[in-house]
């Protein structure tokens, strides 16, 4: 088990991150939800905003459950791309907690702004200085609050800051529209030294109009 | 399709609701039946059951559409003497996946089979003779015609949904874009939007071992034996598409018969288990099935192509306006996960309501009919809500 003085990245609330992405939905949208859980947030985006939801889950209970709500959901692993999913299907496409942990966050983000207009993400900043400090000071790995997992056993696969996240984005053509720092539960639209004081941030990202839509095909594969 | 694996416990049959076929004639003249070819057939006799009770606004109908070899009896059983019931009695019935307690619940015999509907077994009225060969060329369009009649018949002008596996889906998948009014929701399962090449192989062999029984008789064989050996054979060679390296395995394995030694004799045909069960199914198959209808019934299944006269699957989705849940098994290699895929994809992008799931069984092909409870997870809150919506 961890040790309790480790620093562990408080991971944004459910409830702020919905609120987040939904802020910056349109009403009456075509929105796919990656790996949409219970269907909690489609279910929000459908009541309020009268947005046309999709789920994409790789658990079949989850399925089961979008299905309850009378949603849509499909199964498929994220990890192995949208293959299924034609471009342009959608307007947004949201990703909420989960690039850290996808093989190939490169590829999912390309394919997101393959089938839809614009993204949302949700990543944790592992540029904190906490995180940091942790490493120089103790020489050790970050975790995060919600899964306080060992470096080992963590489904957290990739570790980015803010900064690498924005070099990343101009290396592949995907623009960030919008940059919310979240830092101690509190999305803000400015922070002051960002990439140190924010400990997740939320994107609204759209393809480079200059640039051309790439196939699934054309990606790399695993 | 096929029965469940020869040792599979057989459903209680106490509990079972007894239920009988009806038969009505449709497509009386002058409003006869126009196969899809252009040729004509009236009357159409159809065989079909229902089960539950339809409510006073005729809503909460469901159809069910049998695979390649079913038959109207899917649920219930016809006499408290029945060893058996009916081929989706697991999954039909009252608290089951399909609630009969809530809905209605249609299933009927398709057009050219031989459990009742007309079909190449049956006499033709206009030379008193049966047609054999000279029944019209079917396809899955013309089988779905006779289905809508049939809900029309009945005082539905919309289904709930339609259900089905294997050649079932296809029906529902044509239903969808033929009668896009007269359904809700499609359930389709195991199936695809049309036959892989290795389906089509499969058939291939199954109706060559037919024709090439001396007994075929060019189809005129009703007051012989028939072609038995070939439908025997034609049998076996499906079964095993309906199963699964697994389920094989699982099942048989390489265990003998009846000694733990090899015989080392020409003279024993069946020597591994395996071998025997594939001679009983095809020995049950005969006593069951017309040779002729089976021809028919798998070129039609060889010809379905649900894209055909439109620009592409795409295309022909677009026709559709019920909502869609899609279920495809890992073990299935005779309408692979692939097949479901592309269907869903197809249908996303003409923007449909649409679920899909790749359920995990052992059984190949025939899970559909076997692993139910996972399967009853996930259609009951479908038609759940698909009635929830419909009676908003």
């Amino acid at each position: 088990m961890p040790n309790s003085n480790r620093y562990q990245m408080p991971d944004p609330s459910i409830q702020l991150t919905d609120e987040l992405i939904m802020r910056h939905i349109d009403r009456g949208s075509r929105v796919i939800d990656l790996g949409c859980g219970d269907g909690r947030l489609m279910q929000r985006l459908h009541d309020e905003i009268g947005c046309d939801v999709m789920g994409v889950e790789v658990e079949q209970s989850n399925i089961v459950a979008v299905i309850e709500r009378g949603l849509p959901a499909i199964a498929c692993d994220l990890n192995e791309g949208l293959v299924d999913i034609p471009n342009n299907s959608f307007d947004f496409a949201v990703l909420s907690q989960t690039l850290q942990q996808v093989r190939n966050p490169k590829r999912l983000l390309l394919e997101m702004l393959r089938v839809a207009k614009r993204a949302l993400v949700v990543v944790p900043n592992f540029g904190h200085w906490r995180v940091r400090l942790e490493v120089l000071r103790r020489g050790r790995t970050p975790i995060t609050q919600t899964l306080p997992y060992e470096w080992y056993e963590t489904p957290n696969l990739h570790f980015m800051s803010m900064r690498d996240f924005r070099d990343l984005m101009d290396g592949i053509g995907l623009r960030i529209v919008k940059e919310s720092p979240i830092i101690k539960g509190r999305s803000v639209d400015q922070l002051l030294g960002a990439n140190l004081r924010a400990d997740s941030a939320f994107y609204l990202l759209e393809r480079d109009p200059t640039r051309q839509i790439t196939d699934a095909a054309d990606l790399p594969k695993r | 399709m096929s029965a469940p694996l020869q040792e599979e416990p057989i459903s209680d049959t106490r509990s079972a609701e007894i239920v009988q076929t009806q038969f009505v004639d449709l497509f009386q003249s002058p409003n006869v039946l126009k196969f899809a070819n252009g040729e004509t057939l009236s009357p159409v006799r159809v065989a079909y059951e229902t089960y539950g009770t339809l409510n006073s606004d005729a809503s909460n109908a469901i159809f069910i559409c049998h695979a390649l070899t079913g038959d109207a009896h899917a649920a219930g059983i016809h006499s408290t003497t029945d060893r058996k019931p009916g081929w989706w009695d697991n999954f039909i019935g009252p608290g089951k996946g399909i609630d009969t307690s809530k809905y209605f619940v249609i299933c009927a015999n398709v057009l050219g089979g031989c459990q009742g509907t007309t079909g190449p077994g049956c006499v033709n009225p206009e030379t008193g003779k049966r047609f054999c060969l000279t029944f019209p060329f079917l396809t899955i369009r013309d089988v779905v015609t006779v289905h809508s009649e049939l809900v029309r018949h009945l005082g539905i002008r919309q289904l709930l949904a339609v259900v089905g596996g294997s050649l079932g889906g296809m029906q529902v998948l044509e239903w969808a874009i033929l009668f896009p009014d007269q359904l809700k929701a499609a359930v389709v399962l195991a199936s695809a939007p049309n036959l892989s090449a290795q389906g089509i192989a499969f058939n291939a062999v199954g109706r060559r071992a037919i024709y090439a029984d001396p007994g075929f008789a060019n189809g005129d064989y009703y007051d012989s034996e028939g072609p038995r050996y070939g439908l025997a054979l034609a049998r076996m060679v499906a079964h095993i598409t309906y199963l699964s390296e697994d389920s094989i395995e699982l099942k048989f394995g390489r265990r003998l018969q009846d000694s733990d030694q090899f015989a080392f004799s020409m003279q024993k045909e069946t020597e591994f288990q395996i071998e025997s069960y594939l001679h009983y199914q095809g020995k049950r198959f005969v006593q069951r099935f017309d040779a002729n209808s089976y021809l028919y019934l798998t070129r039609m299944m060889d010809y379905f192509d649900l894209a055909e006269g439109f620009a592409s699957l795409e295309a022909a989705l677009a026709q559709t306006k019920a909502r869609f849940l899609v279920a495809s098994y890992d073990t299935d290699w005779l309408f692979p996960t692939s097949q479901s895929r592309e269907l869903v994809s197809a249908l996303l992008h003409v923007r449909r309501h649409v679920s899909f799931v790749e359920l995990r069984c052992p059984f190949g092909h025939d899970s559909f009919l076997i692993d139910i409870d996972p399967l009853a997870a996930l259609v009951s809150p479908f038609l759940d809500r698909a009635f929830d919506a419909a009676s908003v």
